[in-house]
C-alpha cells in the first residue's frame, strides 16, 4: 500500500544527500494522533523519512517526542493515523485486539525499524554476544555460527570487540548503549529509531555513544533520533523536526531549525537549552 | 574508645598515620574481625549452655530414657532420606504447578485467569492436612487410588504450587517493562520473550523464597504421615505410642528437623549470597 490510500503527505521531507535517486519515502508516518486517558500527546504527526537520511526530533520533554517514537513500532498503540515502513503498512485500531495476522505485520515492522533505548535495556542475563546474536538466532533464525560471525562483526563495529565475553553488569553507559546499537545492528533493520539514547548517560560518556551514531550516520543508515544532543542533530541530521505540544511546529535542515530557527517557540526551546 | 582519648593513646596511632598511611586501615579491619568472632563465640557459648543445660535438666529427672533413644534413634534417623526424598520432589512439582499458575494469573485470556485464580483461592482456602486426605483417602470412592507416597507428593505439590503461584506472579511481573519492549523491538513473539528473557530473570529473583519455601516444605511433610509414609513424623509418632515414651521419640524428631532446616538456611543464604554478587544484573 503507498501514499494513495492516504491523503497526508509530509511537507517538509525531501531525499536525503545519501537518498539514492528516485528513492520514496521508506517510513511513513501519517496523522498519527495519540491519547493516554484525556491527555492528548500527539495531536496527528506526519513525517516521511527517505532512505539513508538521518532525521533528528527535537522538543521538550513531554512534547511527545519519545511517544512518536513508540508508535512508529507500536510499542504504544496509536488512537489513529497510519504507519508504513519498507512497504508494510498498518493503521492504528486501538478499539480491537490485534488479530494474528496484525501482530505479525507489526512484528515486520519492529524488524525493519530497530530501535535503541535510552535505558538501553540490554538482556542483563544474556553475555553481550548472546544480546547481540539473541535476535538473529531466535528471530530470523540464522544458525549459530553465522549468527555469531554476525555478532562479533557488528561489536567490532562499535569498538567492544574485547567485551564480547562480559556481561552487561559489567559495562558502562556507554558501553552497555552502545552494545544496544549493534544488538539493534545485527538485525540488519531498514531503519535505526534512537529514543533519546544519551540521556541515561553520564556526561563523559555521551561523546563515545554519539561518535559510533555520527559514524552510521555517514554510511548511510537511515535513522530517526529523538535527542537533546542539539551538536548531533547539527552535524549529522539531514532534517530536523522541532516537536512542540504533540505537533511539529518547525521543520527543515539543521542550519535552519538550529541556527536560525523561523518558529518562536523553537527559538524559545533552543535558548533554554544554548 | 572515644575520639578525645588521651594523648597516651593517641600518640601510637598518629606516628603510625604518619610512618604508613596505610597501616591504620588494616588496624581498623583487624579490631573489627576480633569484634565479630568475640560476638559469635558468645552466640555459640549462649546456645550451648540453654540447649546443653535443657538437656541435663530433662535428663536428671530421670523420667527420660536414654537407652531408649540410643535403641530406637537410628530407626528414626534412617527415615531422614525419605522426608528429604518427599520434601525435594513436592517442590519439584510445585514449582512445576507455580510456573502454571502464575502463567494463568498473568494471562489476559478471562478463563484461563479464572481458572488459575480458582486453584489458588481453593489451595489456599482449604487444610493442607484436608488435602493430604482427601487426595489419598476420598478420590478412591472415584477409583482413583494412589500409593501414600504418590498421594502425599502430589499433595504437598499441588498446595506449595498454589502459594508459589503468587511468588512466581511477583517475580514476573518485577522484570522491568523495557526488557520485553526491547525483546518486542527485536521481534521476538509473546511466547519466546517469556520463555528467553522474563522467565529466565524471573527464576533468579524467586529463588531464595522458594528455598524459604523448601524449608517449609521440610517441616509440612510431617504432615504425609497420615496417608503412611514412614518417614520421621510417622516412625517417631508410632514408635513413641508403642512403647509409652512419645517425649524422646518426638525429642529426636524435633531435632531431626531442627538441624535440617538449620542446614538448608544456611545453604540457601550462602546461595542468596552468591546470586547477589552474580554480575548477570544490572
Amino acid at each position: 500500500m503507498t501514499a494513495s490510500t492516504a491523503p497526508l503527505r509530509d511537507p517538509f521531507a525531501k531525499p536525503g544527500v545519501l537518498t539514492p535517486l528516485g528513492a520514496e519515502p521508506i517510513v511513513r508516518l501519517l496523522g498519527i494522533e495519540k491519547y493516554f486517558g484525556s491527555n492528548h500527546v500527539l495531536r496527528g504527526v506526519t513525517l516521511e523519512v527517505y532512505p539513508a537520511e538521518n532525521v533528528c526530533i527535537i522538543g521538550r520533554s513531554g512534547s511527545g517526542k519519545s511517544t512518536l517514537l513508540r508508535c512508529l513500532n507500536f510499542l504504544e498503540e496509536p488512537t489513529a493515523g497510519s504507519v508504513e515502513v519498507d512497504n508494510i503498512h498498518v493503521a492504528a485500531d486501538p478499539l480491537h485486539p490485534r488479530s494474528r495476522s496484525h501482530r505479525e505485520l507489526i512484528r515486520q515492522i519492529r524488524l525493519g525499524a530497530q530501535m535503541v533505548f535510552q535505558e538501553f535495556n540490554l538482556f542483563p542475563h544474556l553475555k553481550v554476544i548472546e544480546n547481540v546474536t539473541e535476535g538473529p538466532m531466535r528471530v530470523k533464525g540464522i544458525p549459530k555460527k553465522e549468527a555469531l560471525e554476525l555478532g562479533d562483526r557488528y561489536l567490532a563495529r562499535v569498538g567492544l570487540s574485547e567485551k564480547r565475553d562480559e556481561y552487561p553488569g559489567r559495562l558502562s553507559g556507554g558501553q552497555r548503549q552502545r552494545v544496544a546499537i549493534a544488538r539493534a545492528l545485527a538485525m540488519e533493520p531498514k531503519v535505526l529509531l534512537f529514543d533519546e539514547p544519551t540521556s541515561a548517560l553520564d556526561p563523559t560518556l555521551v561523546g563515545e555513544v554519539l561518535l559510533v551514531m555520527e559514524d552510521l550516520a555517514h554510511e548511510g543508515r537511515t535513522m530517526i533520533v529523538v535527542t537533546h544532543e542539539m551538536s548531533f542533530a547539527r552535524d549529522a541530521a539531514d532534517r530536523v523536526y522541532f516537536i512542540d505540544d504533540g505537533q511539529f511546529v518547525e521543520a527543515g535542515p539543521p542550519e535552519q531549525v538550529i541556527e536560525n530557527p523561523q518558529d518562536e517557540r523553537t527559538r524559545q526551546f533552543l535558548a533554554r537549552l544554548l | 574508645m572515644s575520639w578525645g582519648g588521651t594523648a597516651s593513646h593517641q600518640a601510637p596511632l598518629d606516628e603510625l598515620r604518619l610512618q604508613q598511611p596505610g597501616a591504620i586501615v588494616g588496624e581498623i579491619a583487624r579490631a573489627r574481625s576480633r569484634a565479630s568472632l568475640r560476638f559469635r563465640l558468645i552466640f555459640a557459648l549462649t546456645w550451648f549452655v540453654f540447649v546443653g543445660g535443657l538437656a541435663v535438666a530433662i535428663l536428671s529427672t530421670g523420667r527420660v530414657h536414654p537407652d531408649f533413644i540410643g535403641e530406637w534413634g537410628p530407626f528414626i534417623l534412617a527415615a531422614i532420606p525419605i522426608t528429604i526424598f518427599v520434601s525435594i520432589t513436592s517442590i519439584a512439582l510445585a514449582t512445576v504447578f507455580a510456573l502454571i499458575g502464575a502463567l494463568g494469573r498473568l494471562s489476559t485470556a478471562a478463563p484461563i485467569f479464572a481458572l488459575a485464580t480458582l486453584y489458588v483461592s481453593l489451595v489456599r482456602g482449604t487444610p493442607l492436612i484436608v488435602q493430604i486426605i482427601f487426595i489419598y483417602l476420598a478420590l478412591p470412592q472415584f477409583g482413583i487410588v494412589l500409593d501414600p507416597l504418590q498421594g502425599g507428593i502430589i499433595a504437598l505439590g499441588f498446595n506449595y504450587g498454589a502459594y508459589m503461584t503468587e511468588i512466581f506472579r511477583a517475580g514476573i511481573q518485577a522484570i522491568p517493562r523495557g526488557q520485553v519492549e526491547a525483546a518486542q523491538s527485536l521481534g521476538m513473539q509473546d511466547s519466546l520473550i517469556m520463555r528467553r528473557i522474563v522467565l529466565p530473570q524471573a527464576v533468579r529473583i524467586v529463588i531464595p523464597a522458594i528455598g524459604n519455601e523448601f524449608i517449609a516444605m521440610i517441616k509440612d511433610s510431617a504432615l504425609v504421615s497420615y496417608v503412611g509414609i514412614q518417614e520421621v513424623f510417622w516412625r517417631a509418632s508410632n514408635i513413641g505410642s508403642r512403647f509409652f515414651k512419645t517425649f524422646e521419640t518426638l525429642m529426636i524428631a524435633a531435632v531431626i528437623y531442627w538441624v535440617m532446616t538449620i542446614g538448608f538456611s544456611f545453604v540457601q543464604e550462602r546461595l542468596e549470597q552468591r546470586m547477589a554478587r552474580s554480575d548477570r544484573r544490572i
